[in-house]
């Protein structure tokens, strides 16, 4: 079977994923060294090498930090009457429930929603192109795109305690502190920036390239 | 040793897709267009007209702005009397004093560190190129560029800001300073170089400059 629609593999050229040249694969011998772009001097691979693996790995991590990340209070502010630990989702409610919905809808989002459909999108992406599913591959190309670009707003969160620590330490009148969750978070935001990062978007294209004709 | 490069010289080279590794030829430049994938729609390059030479006087301008965003307080809080004002990187360090050295380092690294070396690096590799020459370590500095970008997040930083400011704002008195301007400017010109910095054309003055000193053609194909 040749191929209507070859793809560099296919006809054993790796593109550089760094600056987009065409090289040649080295002959396959006994000694493959890792091949650099004779442009750019990046490693030349071409799959992301161990991409399935990679983006569990980081996955289950970022899994197992997303509990804390979400029950431990991110900040806690102390004034001269009381105390108080916000966690994320309590902040959400705070803000709603003072009238600033917009903000609400705002951090709700990028701090709650978005970290939660980005494990779940993921999971999709790897069980898919694991079992070999040849469905559906516009659909999941352009969800791995906006994977990519929505991950970084989840950081929003953590730049308003920041914020918040920084100018919030009015001695007796009140002061705010970071909470463990703040760490936990953060680390959520990093591991599915990084399991994103290492899932390769080519191994959707690459299952049963037999069934693709009839689906293009 | 022949070099495994593939022909750059072709009017109409192979280029294969980044999301799909569709080999396509890619259709005669035009200036303004974009060239996207046959199969998934990944935009593979795009033609502008002296888009490199803007990416560079947006990144030089982007550089200053960047200077004063760090060295001015972004706001000043002040509530019965008690006046409190805060840098970027005083932020840092108030998340530092606290025992939050992880998130202290997150934010320093993903708002100052890494901004200020890929302003940094843009500039090395765009402005001698700007002089015909190619800087020393280019394509060091543009791989560089590539893996860092991801990392560099002043847009939501300011956005961050933003919302931190609308929650303080029924507690006390807020004024924005000159810094929290500065980053408006800069999130907006950043987003402009960005979307002016063309890989393919960078590439394409390199590989002809290099063709220029080096007259026997590496290609093989
Ligand atoms: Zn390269
Ligand atoms: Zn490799
Ligand atoms: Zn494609």
């Amino acid at each position: 079977m040749s191929p209507a629609q070859p793809t560099a593999a296919q006809l054993g050229l790796l593109a550089c994923d760094c600056c987009g040249l065409l090289s040649r694969r080295a002959p396959a011998g006994p000694q493959r060294l890792a091949a650099a772009c004779p442009r750019c001097g990046a490693h030349l691979h071409s799959r992301k090498p161990h991409s399935i693996g990679r983006a569990w790995a980081y996955w289950i991590a970022a899994v197992v930090l997303y509990f804390p990340a979400n029950l431990l209070p991110i900040m806690q502010t102390s004034s001269l009457f009381d105390s108080q630990r916000d966690t994320i989702m309590s902040g959400v409610i705070f803000l709603w429930n003072d009238g600033s919905w917009p903000l609400a809808l705002l951090v709700f989002f990028a701090s709650v929603v978005v970290p939660l459909l980005k494990l779940i999108a993921l999971a999709y992406l790897l069980v898919t192109v694991q079992i070999g599913m040849s469905r559906r591959r516009h659909q999941r190309t352009r969800l791995y795109r906006m994977l990519e670009f929505v991950g970084r707003w989840s950081m929003l969160d953590i730049y308003v305690v920041t914020i918040l620590v920084a100018l919030v330490h009015l001695q007796s009148l009140a002061e705010i502190e970071a909470g463990p969750g703040a760490i936990a978070f953060g680390a959520v935001v990093v591991l599915t920036m990084l399991a994103a990062m290492s899932f390769d978007p080519r191994l959707i294209w690459d299952a049963n390239p037999a069934q693709e004709r009839q689906h293009a | 040793m022949d070099n495994p490069r593939v022909s750059t010289a072709d009017p109409h080279p192979l280029i294969a897709c980044h999301d799909c590794d569709l080999l396509q030829r890619a259709p005669a430049p035009q200036i303004g267009t974009s060239v996207c994938c046959r199969r998934c729609g990944a935009r593979l390059y795009r033609m502008t007209r002296d888009g490199l030479d803007r990416c560079l006087a947006m990144t030089l301008a982007a550089g200053v702005l960047f200077i004063v965003a760090n060295a001015f307080p972004i706001v000043t809080l002040e509530l019965q009397g008690v006046r409190a004002a805060t840098t970027l990187f005083g932020a840092v360090r108030a998340l530092y004093a606290q025992h939050m050295e992880l998130v202290a380092a997150l934010v320093f690294f993903t708002t100052i560190l890494v901004p200020a070396l890929e302003l940094l690096a843009m500039s090395w590799m765009l402005g001698p190129l700007k002089f015909g020459r190619v800087a020393p370590g280019l394509s060091l500095g543009y791989r560089w560029v590539r893996s860092a970008r991801p990392w560099g997040m002043i847009e939501v930083f300011m956005l961050g800001v933003l919302v931190s400011l609308a929650k303080l704002s029924h507690l006390a008195s807020v004024e924005p300073g000159v810094a929290l301007w500065s980053f408006g400017a800069l999130v907006m010109l950043l987003a402009a170089a960005a979307s002016s910095f063309e890989p393919h054309e960078l590439w394409a003055r390199v590989d002809a400059l290099a063709a220029e000193a080096d007259p026997q053609p590496m290609r093989i194909a």
